[in-house]
């Protein structure tokens, strides 16, 4: 039943801060914001206005191009502010929450065939937690996807651990898996054999082991499944699996998650309970000159300490800004406070030691020069460095044969961590994949 | 506040701003640059090129202190002199000074100026280039035809291409292919791999001091001892014989490789090829009877091996593919050894052949690339 797939290539990152197995707080703030810039691909439409009511999981905004594709809100209550950017253009609704929570009712009856899946997704707006591949946008509606994919294990820098926020939520998570699989096969990759996920049935189980990226869910698409041109593959991340689950079971959307207080800066390690949206001070303790990163450190977002929460997050990081510089950093023959993974310097020495990291780049941009380093980090069976030169080219042809198609920035992170040249590789990568969209549009 | 603050003198806008490249060069070379991420991943390695370029350096040092030592034994052997080790180091390290002065100061002034004019960072490519540049050149080469050398390779086949990361060749190679073409009396023939300028003794062209390379070719080896003329083949193993300065010792180039393998700098694969390359083509013209030499006398005589270990693993101009930088290495040894047994113009191959392949490393790439790439749609075709 189950396919075990080892991966070797990859890299580890040691960093301190690792979040304790255990509930700190459960928090529910007085704001929330619904922020579409969480969303690539969504076009927001404004269906509130400033003082209107709100359940948990009433729509507050809807996709320009799709007016059926709704963007709900994950508690109840009015809505406070309407926060816009440059050009008016939409950053997030702020909802007051309500200290007694309702929840709009969409009906416990378990839908029938993949129409009535996708229209329940719809409606209660989890439709926006599935993400499209290639290209990582929101998933197409009228698309039929041929394989829909769950990593139930995250390998990235302190992430947070399913086994441990989804301990609980295993017949959610089984009800998830039976409405996706009416609409294509559910992929669920575990990492070990007594994982709890490996007992999810109507799914094919995949064992995926090796260090960092081993479970980045495109990693494991790329060995189980390869997307070729003209195919789409969905993912979706288990704790919105849990809260489609979670729907069909009660009802309700029920979007609370356990986030993963992490990093060398965090005052407290552990997790907090609350929705997505929720502001960063009322989750963790920001010190000054401390970067807060929503995800992990490779390719989390920077959400500052006045920042909310991300829908797809279940982690936060607090990383202080290294900003200091130290006298002859390179010529030292010993650093034992900087981690490489090179061989040029000693990190080698003491494999179980954990790095109180900072943010410092640790050089100056330069053209490439080593680039057999981005293969050492990259398990999947492509050549990292043509296809990101092709991106930087925006050579559309060529990007496709270097497999534009099964990468997001994500699963090049490590190397934009490794690179001695501190080129900014996810960034390329994200520059290839808009002008693919654009273009083939 | 901040907006009110005038910028400081290397500052956009400060007066002296169009030196930036240079302040900052010195500035991150004493520190750290305090940078931090701004996009994509929010912590980096430790790693950065100036890391990476100074474990060359380190690795050259054997070769560089062992070459200096040679120097100063060549020319006491040949004279008749009776110095002592430091005597001979000492003369050797004197002789070789002005070569890493001209060369550094040539190369780095061009390195700053062109920076400068692009508004870039300066890069530290140069660190490993200055360096190399005089230890394959004789040690007696004249130093304004070594400044003109290293002024060619650095503007015409690195800057003009973009700097360090983009240029075709070897920059060090081509400042030596510049002095061979250009200035062959000084660069060949077997009087000019002694430094005789200094000691003091007249009549230095009746002198001879042929390579061991040059010896061999003239088809004087002993197959009873193993010896080429003059030279034992642990001679040649440790590197008791004329030659370019950090070309002749064996056991010096391989702690050199020992550190570049084991720190992941330079391709074991590139290395390993290259001399696979040499042994097999040396074997085949032994038995052709091209050479009386066993094939293994091709890795220690001449720069075979420092070209493999320091010259093609390159990793800017060699092939970038793992399947690549087996075939460019293995053809560079290929070649050279050619060039060596079958050429009657040319002693040393190796220069030539690491040039040539360099050449060749893009094709080998985009070959390697492209089988890879149908045999991938082929699979997928199946699937």
């Amino acid at each position: 039943m189950s396919n075990h797939l080892v991966l070797k290539k990859g890299l580890d990152i040691p960093i301190k801060g690792k979040a304790a197995p255990a509930v700190i707080k459960s928090v529910l703030p007085d704001i929330v914001a619904v922020k579409p810039t969480d969303f690539a691909g969504l076009v927001p439409r404004l269906l509130v206005k400033e003082g209107d009511p709100v359940k948990a999981g009433s729509p507050v905004m809807a996709d320009k191009l799709h007016p059926e594709v709704l963007l709900t809100s994950p508690v109840s209550g009015k809505v406070k502010a309407v926060v816009r950017g440059a050009k008016r253009k939409l950053l997030a609704v702020l909802v007051e929450a309500d200290a007694k929570q309702s929840f709009v009712d969409f009906g416990k009856k378990a839908p029938k065939d993949a129409e009535e899946v996708k229209a329940l997704l719809m409606k209660s707006g989890l439709w926006c937690g599935l993400i499209q591949r290639p290209y990582g946008v929101m998933a197409a509606q009228d698309a039929a996807p041929k394989a829909i994919f769950i990593s139930t294990f995250n390998t990235a820098p302190l992430a947070a651990v399913p086994e441990f926020t989804l301990a609980g939520s295993l017949e959610d998570l089984q009800s998830g898996v039976d409405a996706l699989a009416m609409i294509a096969p559910v992929h669920v990759s575990v990492k070990a054999d007594d994982s709890i996920f490996a007992k999810l049935q109507n799914a094919n189980i995949h064992i995926v082991s090796g260090p960092h990226p081993a479970g980045n869910v495109g990693v494991q698409i790329s060995h189980i499944a390869p997307i070729q041109k003209g195919e789409t593959v969905w993912t979706v991340k288990p704790v919105l699996l849990a809260a489609i689950g979670h729907l069909i079971n009660t009802g309700k959307l029920e979007l609370k998650r356990k986030v993963a207080v992490t990093g060398p800066d965090a005052t407290k390690h552990g997790y907090v309970e609350c929705v997505p949206g929720t502001p960063v001070q009322d989750i963790a303790h920001v010190l000054p000159d401390v970067r807060v990163i929503g995800g992990d450190v490779l390719s989390g977002e920077i959400l500052g300490a006045d920042g909310y929460l991300g829908y797809f997050q279940d982690q936060l990081t607090l990383i202080h800004e290294g900003h200091e510089r130290e006298w002859f950093g390179w010529a030292k023959p010993i650093r034992p406070g900087v981690f490489s993974s090179s061989m040029c310097y000693f990190s080698w020495l003491t494999p179980d030691k954990l790095y109180d990291m900072d943010t410092n780049v640790h050089g100056g941009p330069r053209a490439f020069v080593e680039t057999k380093c981005f293969e050492d980090v990259t398990p999947m069976d492509i050549f990292p460095i043509y296809l990101i030169k092709a991106c930087l080219a925006g050579d559309i042809e060529k990007m496709e044969k270097f497999g534009i198609y099964e990468v997001l920035p994500e699963d090049l992170a490590l190397c934009d961590y490794v690179d001695p040249s501190k080129n900014e590789i996810q960034a390329y990568i994200q520059k290839g994949i808009d002008l693919m969209i654009k273009e083939m549009a | 506040m901040a907006d009110e603050k005038k910028p400081g003198l290397f500052e956009k806008g400060g007066k002296l701003y169009w030196l930036h490249s240079s302040i900052d060069a010195f500035d991150t070379f004493l520190r750290v640059p305090g940078t931090v991420t701004a996009k994509g991943a929010h912590v980096r390695d430790g790693i950065d090129l100036k890391r990476v370029m100074i474990m060359v350096v380190v690795a050259l040092i054997p070769a560089a202190l062992f070459g200096m030592y040679n120097v100063g034994l060549q020319t006491s052997t040949l004279y008749g002199l009776e110095w002592g080790f430091f005597h001979k180091f000492f003369y050797g390290l004197l002789r070789m000074l002005p070569l890493f002065v001209v060369s550094y100061a040539v190369g780095l002034a061009i390195e700053f100026a062109s920076a400068q004019i692009r508004g870039e960072e300066v890069n530290e490519g140069y660190l490993v280039t200055g360096f190399l540049i005089p230890l394959i050149v004789p040690v007696d080469v004249p130093l304004w035809m070594l400044a003109l050398a290293t002024a060619f390779s650095v503007i015409f086949v690195k800057e003009v291409f973009g700097g360090t990361g983009m240029n075709i060749w070897n920059p060090a190679l081509v400042a030596r292919a510049f002095l061979f073409f250009s200035y062959p009396s000084s660069m060949s023939g077997s009087s000019v791999w002694v430094s005789k300028t200094w000691a003091g003794l007249g009549d230095v062209d009746a002198i001879s001091a042929a390579t061991p390379l040059a010896i061999a070719h003239d088809g004087t080896f002993d197959a009873a001892t193993g010896a080429v003329g003059q030279y034992s083949f642990m001679d040649m193993f440790w590197g008791f014989i004329p030659g370019s300065t950090g070309e002749t010792s064996v056991v010096a180039i391989l702690l050199g490789a020992i550190l570049l393998i084991w720190t992941g700098v330079a391709s074991w694969k590139i290395m390993v090829s290259s001399i696979a390359g040499g042994l097999l083509v040396g074997w085949l013209g032994w038995l052709a009877g091209a050479t009386a030499l066993p094939c293994y006398y091709q890795i220690v005589m001449g720069g075979f091996l420092f070209g493999s270990v320091f010259m093609a693993t390159d990793p800017v101009t060699a092939a970038q593919t793992e399947c690549g930088k087996w075939i460019y290495g293995f053809l560079i040894g290929a070649l050279a050894v050619v060039v060596r047994l079958w050429n009657p113009g040319y002693m040393e191959g190796m220069m030539l052949a690491i040039l040539l392949m360099n050449t060749f490393a893009p094709l080998i790439d985009h070959c390697v690339v492209s089988a890879h790439m149908s045999r991938r749609a082929k699979k997928a075709l199946k699937a």
